[in-house]
């Protein structure tokens, strides 16, 4: 059944339901940044939000303090966090590279300015 | 009345702070004020990772995030923060569909949490009974291919070398280097060639 143990938030520990919530807040408010900024560099700060959003998913369900079952991830949720950083690092300095490029041919960093390709 | 569970008054402060600060990179308008509520909420982000145990991850979160993501991304703001991009306003009808559309993600997603019984947590007694880990090292040699923390695994087929992360951790440091020599390549400063054709 659904029900929010609002409680014993203090006096009990928390669960991986409590950090899913909170992944699930930063995942869309950096999907909501990805569909609303006009600013390209905008887009980029929502995609590392929801990437940190889908991380800290990866680390409550491997961590062993969480969850009353046995079927925690273990260390694999945090190795695969590590590389979730990791590739996060490398797309923000492509995507970097990319709008400084638009920025220097075009003279903008507003997104609906980049029509060309649209028919 | 019990006492309060520290570890739980420090989630809800961290978690309190991720997501204010997550909200604040949406609602701002003002670019450079969104990287800095954006490195806070990274920040905050790596307490939680520290009070799940994650201590290793929480500490890459930090240099590799805050230290090296957000450096690169301030730079991109000052290198385009002209006067008219600094503040972009959003159409108010994207404002509109956008929250209808996110409202409903999330009401989805929390309802899906707090659903399964088993994700709500464990009893305080069982909690203060855990042991602490520490992961460094278990990590370190989860990507160098052998998984002290899986010394027998049930299966017999992933001891044939898939076990560990060797291959994955092989793949993304090239990748990393494939990816910052083309990241210098499209960022470096054109020549100008008109001047010489005669």
């Amino acid at each position: 059944m659904f029900e929010l143990p609002l409680a014993n938030l203090l006096t009990e520990p928390v669960g991986v339901a409590h950090y899913v919530t909170v992944g699930a807040i930063m995942f869309v408010c950096g999907v909501l940044c990805m569909a609303t900024k006009r600013n390209a560099l905008g887009i980029l700060m929502g995609i590392e939000l929801v990437l940190n959003g889908a991380n800290l998913n990866f680390i409550a369900f491997g961590s062993p303090y969480l969850r009353s079952d046995a079927n925690s991830l273990g260390l694999d949720g945090q190795l695969i966090a590590l590389f979730v950083i990791v590739l996060a690092a490398a797309e923000a300095a492509v995507a970097l590279a990319i709008a400084l490029n638009f920025y220097n041919n075009y003279g903008t960093i507003d997104v609906d300015r980049a029509d060309q390709l649209q028919g | 009345m019990d006492s309060i569970y520290w570890p739980s008054f420090f989630f809800f402060f961290f978690g309190i702070l991720a997501c204010v600060f997550a909200v604040g990179v949406l609602v701002s308008r003002n670019i450079v004020r969104m990287a800095f509520y954006l490195v806070l909420s990274l920040a905050a982000t790596s307490g939680l990772f520290f009070l799940a145990g994650a201590e290793f991850v929480g500490a890459m979160q930090l240099m590799i995030y805050v230290g090296g993501t957000m450096v690169l991304l301030v730079f991109g703001v000052m290198l385009t923060s002209q006067e008219r991009f600094v503040d972009m306003k959003t159409w108010a009808g994207d404002w509109v569909k956008a929250f209808l559309a996110g409202g409903a993600l999330l009401f989805v997603l929390i309802y899906a949490a707090f659903s399964v019984p088993a994700w709500r947590g464990i009893e305080r007694a069982e909690a203060e009974a855990l042991p602490v880990a520490q992961t460094a090292t278990p990590l370190g040699m989860g990507l160098v291919g052998a998984r002290v923390d899986k010394l027998d695994p049930a299966v017999e087929a992933p001891r044939d070398g898939m076990s560990g992360y060797l291959l994955p951790f092989e793949i993304v440091s090239v990748h990393l280097l494939v990816v910052l020599v083309g990241a210098a390549y499209l960022a470096r400063a054109k020549r100008k060639i008109t001047a010489r054709i005669e």
